[in-house]
C-alpha cells in the first residue's frame, strides 16, 4: 500500500476525534477523543518516517505518546477531583471559568 | 497479503474511532478506543515500525487504558442521553438547539477532514505514491529497538531527558490533584475551628503527608479516638 492510504486514514481519525471533542459533554469521553486526535497525528508521523526511511518521525511519535500519558494522568486526576467535590461531571455544567 | 492486513487494520481503526465518538456509555467508548489502538499498532507494523507498535500495545492499550477503565468505574459512566432534551429545551429560547449545534459540529469536522486531505494528499511530494524508502531486514535496521535506542541516546538525548522530567511532573501532579482532602476541623456545632497554631496553614487542608494518612492532623485525630473511642464515631469519615 502506498503512503497516501495511511495519510488518508490518519486524516479521517483526526477529524473524527475533533468532532468528538466538540460534540461530547462527558469530560472522560472528551479526553478519549483527544487521544484519537493524538493517534491520528502519530499515524501520519510514522507514515512520513517510513516515507523518508528516517527515524526522526518515530522518535517524535514516542514523545507524543509520552505527552499523551502525562495529559491522561493530569486529566483523570482533575476528573476525580471534580467528582470528589460532587460537581457535575459535564463540560456544559462546568462553565464557571467562562468569561 | 499486506493489502489485506492494511484494509483490516484501517477499517478497525476507523470503526473504533467512530465507536468512541458515537457510543453513549463511556465504558464502551474506552473499549472501542482499545480496539482502535490495537488496529493502529497493526498499521504501525505494516509501516515497519516494530518498536513503536510494541510501545503502542504495551503502554497505550495496556497501561493508559487500564487507568481509563478504573476512572470510569470510579466516577460511574453517566448516560448523556436523557440530558439531550434538557439542553435543547434550555437553549430553545435563545439561539440554536442541541441538535442543530450537533449538525454544525459535524459540518466543522467534515470541513477539517477535507482540508486535511487536501493538505496531506495534495502536496507535491512524489514519494507519497510510493511504498516508502527501500527497506532491508536486519538486526539494527529501521524501526528496531536497537535503532530507536541509538537515536534516543545520541541525537535525541535532550528530548529523552525532557520527556522523563515531564513524566515525573505529571505523576506528582496526578497525586496532588486526586489526593484525599480533609476539611477544617469542626466544633460541636459544625463550624470550622482555627487555632493560632493553624494560621500558617490550616491543618487538614491538604499536604501529601496528610493525603496518605500521616501528619499532625491525623495524629491528633488518632489521639482523640484513643482517648474517647465512642465520641469519635460522630465524625464523618471522608
Amino acid at each position: 500500500m502506498t503512503i497516501a492510504w495511511y495519510l488518508a486514514i490518519s486524516a479521517i481519525v483526526f477529524s473524527l476525534g475533533a468532532a468528538g471533542v466538540i460534540v461530547r459533554r462527558n469530560p472522560l469521553v472528551v479526553l478519549l477523543c483527544l487521544e484519537l486526535m493524538l493517534n491520528g497525528a502519530n499515524l501520519s508521523l510514522i507514515a512520513f518516517s517510513r516515507m523518508w526511511g528516517n527515524g526522526d518521525g518515530q522518535i517524535l511519535a514516542l514523545v507524543v505518546m509520552t505527552v499523551a500519558a502525562c495529559e491522561v494522568c493530569i486529566g483523570l486526576g482533575m476528573i476525580v477531583a471534580i467528582y470528589r467535590r460532587q460537581l457535575p461531571v459535564d463540560v456544559d455544567e462546568l462553565r464557571d471559568l467562562q468569561g | 497479503m499486506s493489502q489485506l492486513f492494511f484494509f483490516l487494520a484501517g477499517i478497525g481503526a476507523i470503526a473504533g474511532a467512530v465507536g468512541v465518538v458515537v457510543l453513549r456509555d463511556p465504558f464502551f467508548a474506552v473499549l472501542a478506543l482499545v480496539g482502535h489502538l490495537l488496529s493502529l499498532a497493526l498499521l504501525f507494523l505494516l509501516l515497519r515500525s516494530e518498536f513503536v507498535a510494541a510501545v503502542q500495545v504495551v503502554v497505550y492499550a495496556g497501561a493508559v487504558m487500564v487507568l481509563y477503565v478504573f476512572v470510569v468505574a470510579y466516577v460511574g459512566g453517566r448516560d448523556e442521553g436523557d440530558r439531550v432534551v434538557a439542553l435543547g429545551e434550555r437553549m430553545r429560547g435563545r439561539g440554536p438547539t442541541g441538535a442543530s449545534l450537533r449538525a454544525i459540529a459535524g459540518l466543522l469536522a467534515a470541513a477539517l477532514l477535507i482540508e486535511l486531505l487536501i493538505a496531506l494528499l495534495g502536496t507535491g511530494l512524489k514519494a507519497i505514491d510510493t511504498q516508502g524508502a527501500p527497506y532491508a531486514p536486519g538486526p539494527r535496521t529501521f524501526g528496531t529497538p536497537a535503532y530507536i535506542g541509538q537515536l534516543f541516546l545520541t541525537r535525541f538525548l535532550l528530548v529523552f531527558e525532557v520527556a522523563s522530567f515531564l513524566l515525573l511532573i505529571a505523576a506528582v501532579g496526578g497525586v496532588v490533584l486526586a489526593r484525599r482532602r480533609h476539611g477544617l476541623e469542626e466544633d460541636t456545632e459544625g463550624r470550622p475551628v482555627l487555632t493560632p497554631l493553624d494560621l500558617p496553614r490550616p491543618a487538614g487542608t491538604g499536604t501529601m503527608v496528610e493525603g496518605v494518612g500521616g501528619g499532625a492532623y491525623a495524629a491528633r485525630e488518632r489521639r482523640a479516638e484513643q482517648q474517647a473511642p465512642l465520641a469519635g464515631a460522630g465524625r464523618p469519615s471522608s
